[in-house]
């Protein structure tokens, strides 16, 4: 019942070798069916994302023995030369291996700390292979606390809570004026790479409608179609600054493209409905002016910076937090485990001593002949009365002990003190 | 069961104001739920205080400062669960709760006042009474909607967010909840005038003598209504409807404190 795990992530692996080693649904299947087939393992789970590609397992015997082979397989499947994929794998084992799942839902082991997106991967991965059939007690009920530590440090701890880019940080602070974005509009000016971001983050917080202003109107047709938006004319200021709630504006200008007396005109003809203004320019887009305007909010690439800095300040103080929670959920585990490995051991050694019980009365009956039938199975039943009161307090400990099953650190250990058949030397 | 009633609804609100401000740091919405809870089971709690209260003052609790004071804390508690379960909407709660813990305490912790019980009595009384301390909790509650809303925004047009604004209900619904408060209040005291002038006539055989209260009251439903119009028009939506809220309570703790001490006949504390 141990557990491996072989895999890689972006601090071991460039993202060539990444990938090469990522896996596709179907590889995934099929990887997972190859592994049991071929016996490298009994249990299996990959999870891939962009940033790592790991292999979860429980093998038929030792995991340091399995992890050679599932890095072969691993070598072989995505048909990467070993000495290439060798210095990019990283091996754990049972401790270590939970440990570093629980991490991974946590967002702990993630490039950006604390992201969000993992533990929707980790369920993802987990539900493809529980449907696969390829998990088993041990996964399931790894993987079952490994959602289980991501939903905490997520609603425990500050660690997933704050935005970590300029164009999530913009959009929050969009939220905290008008709320949810489901019935609002914004307007982007410039169709670059920064405004498609912020495009993105937009869509994905569900605004209702999106305008597109830029210089070459082809470009803004483009943006506007990927994220179902619309086009607006280049200069038809009056018209565009009157509906929306949100203007974004990265363009490449000299000179403010948003004037005072063109916000303050559209301020009048929207009534003084809230107006927040990202200017993500550089030189700044907007007037510094706009911002002493009644009920305007407006941000610049610096203000929207701070506030990222201040955040990843304030997650990684979420760290320790993080990980005690990380750590209870390891300890739970292994409690489980060890409870599963022990309860299984005390059963295998009752099984092991009534074996030995029958062959010892058997010899010992030859030399004592002179009993008769009914004592010698009076003797039987008090040697079987003496094997079971000396197990049964054991067994009954172990299960009802957490303590002490956290003490037995090795039950293999135990396993080969009392179940191995190897001469005594 | 005085006691017993007492000691329930300080533990209730007190638990609920920590989950409140739990939920407010964390944003764990178990927090927030367990929050709301506490306070429908102080409301219980304190309910059955006012009762006793009641029972041992042979009289409504309104007929004195402290009893006005706890029904006025326990109107403000039910406007605000109301409001808080309209707008789904929790992170307010930590600021309302102080309020309602301290009017609590402040009037079931006094001795009771020995004055005669008033010469109005009967139903039409009782819910002119009623519904004019309603609209007085549910105007303090849109205060305390302001001064958030002020605070907010002058974090947001600073930059200078920290923790708090992240927690902080959006803009928007500030506004709409503040207004929604209002108007529960603008319902209250209109019909609790109303019926405050049919239990005069019932006494005297007319509507209307001259009382500073009446006029400061009129003046504040004004105020309010005036707030009312002007929070969705051009030039007050936002800061400025939120400041003419917070001088329109000031009014009302005036008509409160000043009016009712020192300048009217026939109002003792509401």
């Amino acid at each position: 019942m141990e557990i491996v795990l072989v895999g890689l992530n972006h601090r071991t692996a460039p993202v060539e070798v990444r990938e090469r080693v990522s896996f596709t649904a179907e590889q995934a299947r099929r990887a997972a069916n190859e592994l049991r087939s071929r016996g490298i393992l009994e249990e299996t789970l990959v999870l891939s994302t962009c940033n790592r590609s790991e292999v979860y397992g429980v093998p038929p015997e030792s995991s340091h023995e399995c992890a050679p082979g599932l890095s072969s397989f691993l070598s072989e499947f995505h048909e990467v030369r070993p000495d290439v994929l060798g210095v990019s794998l990283y091996h754990h084992y049972d401790r270590e291996a939970v440990r570093h799942l629980f991490r991974v839902s946590a967002g702990l082991d993630s490039m950006l700390l604390g992201e969000a997106e993992i533990l929707g991967q980790v369920r993802e991965a987990y539900r493809f292979a529980h449907e696969l059939g390829a998990t088993g007690p041990v996964l399931n009920r790894l993987f079952q606390g490994a959602l289980e530590v991501g939903k905490r440090v997520r609603s425990e701890t500050d660690l997933g809570t704050r935005p970590m880019s300029v164009a999530s940080a913009g959009v929050k602070l969009a939220e905290r004026i008008f709320g949810k974005l489901q019935e609002r509009t914004a307007l982007v000016l410039g169709a670059g790479a920064i405004s498609e971001q912020v495009v993105s983050q937009l869509h994905d917080r569900g605004i209702a409608n999106l305008l597109v202003m830029n210089r070459s109107r082809e470009r803004a047709g483009e943006l506007a179609r990927q994220f179902s938006g619309k086009v607006v004319g280049w200069g038809e200021w009056d018209a565009a600054l009157q509906t929306p709630d949100v203007v974004v504006s990265s363009v490449a200008a000299e000179e403010p493209v948003l004037r005072r007396e063109m916000v303050e005109r559209a301020m009048s003809a929207r009534e003084n409905r809230a107006l927040f203004l990202m200017d993500l320019g550089m030189p700044r887009n907007i007037d510094a002016g706009v911002a002493k305007l009644y009920n305007v909010y407006v941000y610049n690439m610096d203000d929207l910076s701070d506030i990222v800095q201040q955040n990843r300040q304030a997650r990684e103080n979420e760290i320790p937090r993080a990980e005690n929670i990380v750590d209870e959920h390891v300890g739970k585990f292994l409690s489980w485990q060890a409870s599963v490995e022990l309860v299984s051991l005390v059963d295998e050694l009752r099984a092991k001593l009534r074996e030995e019980r029958s062959g010892f009365i058997r010899a010992r009956m030859e030399s004592m002949k002179h009993l008769n039938e009914a004592d010698q199975a009076r003797m039987e039943v008090l040697m079987d009365e003496l094997l079971e009161k000396l197990l049964l307090e054991p067994a009954q400990r172990l299960r009802g002990e957490k303590e002490l099953r956290r003490k037995i650190q090795n039950v293999e250990a135990l396993r080969d003190l009392f179940l191995s058949n190897r001469e005594k030397p | 069961m005085n006691h017993l009633a007492l000691l329930l609804t300080v533990l209730a609100y007190l638990l609920s104001l920590c989950l409140y401000i739990r939920f407010l740091s964390t944003g764990r919405e178990l927090t927030g739920r367990l929050g709301t809870l506490l306070l429908g089971l102080g409301l219980v709690a304190h309910y059955f205080a006012l009762l006793e209260r009641s029972r041992g003052l042979h009289t409504v609790p309104y007929h004195d400062l402290y009893g006005s004071m706890s029904l006025f804390g326990w109107l403000l508690a039910v406007t605000y669960l109301g409001l808080e379960l309209y707008h789904r909407q929790r992170s307010v709660g930590a600021f309302v709760l102080p309020f309602i813990l301290v009017f609590f305490l402040a009037a079931h912790l006094a001795p009771a006042d020995r004055l005669p019980p008033p010469a109005l009595h009967g139903a039409v009384f009782a819910f002119h009474v009623t519904l004019s301390i309603l609209a007085y909790a549910a105007f303090a509650l849109s205060f305390v909607l302001s001064i958030i809303f002020l605070g907010e925004e002058r974090l947001l047009r600073r930059h200078e967010l920290g923790n708090m604004v992240w927690r902080l209900p959006p803009l928007e619904l500030l506004e709409r909840m503040s207004r929604s408060s209002v108007l529960v209040g603008l319902v209250a005291i209109t019909i609790g005038t109303a019926l405050g002038f049919v239990s005069v006539d019932r006494l005297t055989g007319q509507y209307w003598f001259y009382d500073p209260k009446y006029i400061v009251t009129l003046l504040v439903l004004l105020l309010y209504v005036l707030y009312f119009g002007l929070a969705r028009t051009a030039a007050w939506r936002g800061s400025r409807a939120s400041k003419l809220c917070v001088f329109n309570f000031a009014v009302v703790v005036l008509s409160f404190t000043v009016v009712n001490l020192y300048l009217s006949h026939s109002h003792r504390y509401f």
